[in-house]
């Protein structure tokens, strides 16, 4: 089901953890659908220097926040607001379809501590909009 | 440990060696159509009318109520369709319970879409039907009542008998699922006022791909695959006929051993419950602790979800299943868990252990050691957990 990357990021998580009084910390997702993101960033002089994350969810969201704070971790805020959820599967060698949304939560999260971090700074992120805090919102229901 | 550990039997079972032995010589040798005149087809007639007297003396009915189908999911399509069609003319309401397998809650949401008219009644916290709910739901037009005999996922076993007791005093079919309960638990059709009943063989250590629909002598329903004369003119096709002496031999071994097997998987069952009841935090058993199926366990354990527990286990060659969302294909959790009152987040961490005879104590504790870990490692990187955590 999942690629030889996608286990290795579920199995052995990088970056698993929190971050005390991190710069930006930004959790999307929701509960009812079974996912939940959680990443801290330590932000130095526009340099993401530290993340971590914590996941509630399948595999693929597991191994999609992994190897997102992989891609972001120093980075500049800048380059980090432009990895993309496509960025994220095409590091892990692709997911099933019905989990491409994790990747879209990866993304989400990453903005949204961003967004954190932007607000706490009273500063403005070029590019960076509000982040939803759930991506299900537009997801089809199956008819029988 | 590298042997596999198969702890799914709920999602099917090993094709018993002697039952696979009883197939054989019936795809090379005895290969004939039972339809066909001659003396060398006249032997598979007699094969399939032996399996179906097997099948029929186990449920206390004749062998002329016993329909051979490709698996419970086309038996309980037959039954709750053929049944709208043929009692039509009484009415257009059927009643069943929010906890059916998909084969019976897809069909009836079909139907909705053409005018049938379906209540769903709840089950309490446990599982179990609303026996005052269902009488409450019966109206003149009622046709049907389909509620099954055990959950497929909690293993709650219904309360048949009264079931079967109030559909004949309001003059209602009664129509049951027992693909998870026939050769796990005594069934009497007559005792139990059971008009239909589904089953499945590859669930009692038989083949796939071969069922049965029971339907009483005297109801009006017609055929709903159309073609040949099979099966009393009902159900048209040309008989499975290996699989059907394999769902025969399976059948008599699953009555013959039914004490001792059910006994065993009682006590690998219970030796589950109460090791991860004990030694695991926040966990809770889900179903009715008692009237329970003998080989199921189902657990939720708080703050994690099942994937990812279910890939952990099978990375230790643990083969189990879950109620996520994720193993689901959807977004919602099992609608089981949901019936049962669980909030999604709990019912998306939920995971099902279904035992078979052939499992041991090395096993299932060497398992309640793997899941002790996991859960641990999964808590950990849960923000859920983290929030709990701080919370406290």
């Amino acid at each position: 089901m999942y690629t030889e990357k996608v286990m290795d990021h579920f199995t052995n998580p990088r970056n698993v953890g929190e971050i005390e009084n991190a710069s930006g910390v930004g959790t999307v997702g929701n509960a009812k659908c079974g996912d939940i993101m959680r990443i801290y960033l330590d932000i130095n002089d526009g340099i993401i220097n530290d993340v971590k994350f914590k996941t509630f969810g399948c595999g693929a969201a597991v191994a999609t926040s992994s190897m997102a704070t992989e891609l972001v971790k120093g980075k500049t805020v800048q380059s980090a607001l432009e990895i993309t959820n496509k960025a994220v599967m095409e590091a892990l060698d692709g997911l099933p379809p019905v989990k491409v949304h994790c990747s879209l939560l990866a993304e989400e999260a990453i903005h949204a501590a961003l967004w954190d971090y932007a607000e706490k700074q009273g500063i403005q992120i070029e590019g960076l909009v509000k982040p939803k805090s759930d991506i299900h919102e537009d997801e089809e229901e199956v008819v029988y | 440990m590298e042997k596999k550990i198969y702890l799914d039997n709920a999602a099917t079972t090993k094709t018993r060696p002697e039952v696979v032995e009883a197939m054989l010589p019936y795809f090379t040798e005895l290969y004939g159509n039972p339809s066909s005149v001659y003396e060398f087809a006249a032997q598979n007639k007699k094969a399939v009318d032996d399996a179906r007297g097997i099948i029929a003396k186990a449920l206390g009915g004749e062998n002329a109520e016993i329909y051979f189908t490709a698996g419970g999911t086309e038996s309980d399509n037959w039954a709750i369709k053929a049944a709208v069609d043929a009692y039509a003319d009484k009415g257009n309401h059927i009643i069943t319970s929010k906890i059916e397998h998909h084969a019976i809650l897809h069909t009836c949401e079909y139907l909705e879409k053409h005018g049938v008219e379906v209540t769903y009644v709840d089950v309490d916290e446990n599982g179990v039907l609303k026996l005052d709910q269902l009488e409450k739901a019966i109206r003149p037009t009622t046709i049907l009542i389909s509620v099954m005999f055990a959950n497929n996922e909690i293993g709650t076993m219904q309360p048949i008998k009264e079931i079967g007791e109030i559909a004949k005093k309001h003059n209602i079919l009664f129509h049951t699922d027992a693909v998870q309960a026939f050769g796990q638990v005594p069934i009497n059709v007559d005792d139990l006022n059971i008009d239909m009943l589904s089953a499945s063989a590859h669930k009692l250590n038989g083949p796939k791909g071969i069922g049965f629909l029971y339907i009483r002598k005297g109801l009006k329903l017609r055929s709903y695959i159309h073609g040949g004369a099979q099966e009393r003119q009902r159900r048209a096709g040309t008989e499975n006929v290996p699989a059907i002496v394999g769902f025969g031999k399976a059948v008599q071994i699953a009555i013959d051993t039914m004490k001792e097997r059910c006994d065993k998987e009682i006590k690998l069952r219970n030796l589950f419950m109460k090791r991860v009841l004990e030694e695991i935090p926040f966990v809770r058993v889900n179903g009715d602790k008692t009237r329970r199926l003998p080989n199921n366990a189902n657990f939720s354990f708080q703050f994690i979800e099942g994937e990812s527990l279910l890939i952990m286990l099978d990375m230790k060659n643990i083969c189990a299943s879950s109620g996520s969302a994720c193993t689901s294909g959807s977004l919602d959790p099992s609608h089981v868990l949901l019936a049962i009152g669980l909030p999604h987040e709990i019912a998306h961490g939920s995971l099902r252990l279904t035992v078979n005879h052939e499992n041991t104590d090395a096993e299932i504790n060497y398992t309640i050691d793997q899941i002790k870990e996991i859960v641990d490692k999964l808590r950990k990187m849960s923000p859920l957990y983290e929030d709990f955590m701080k919370k406290k």
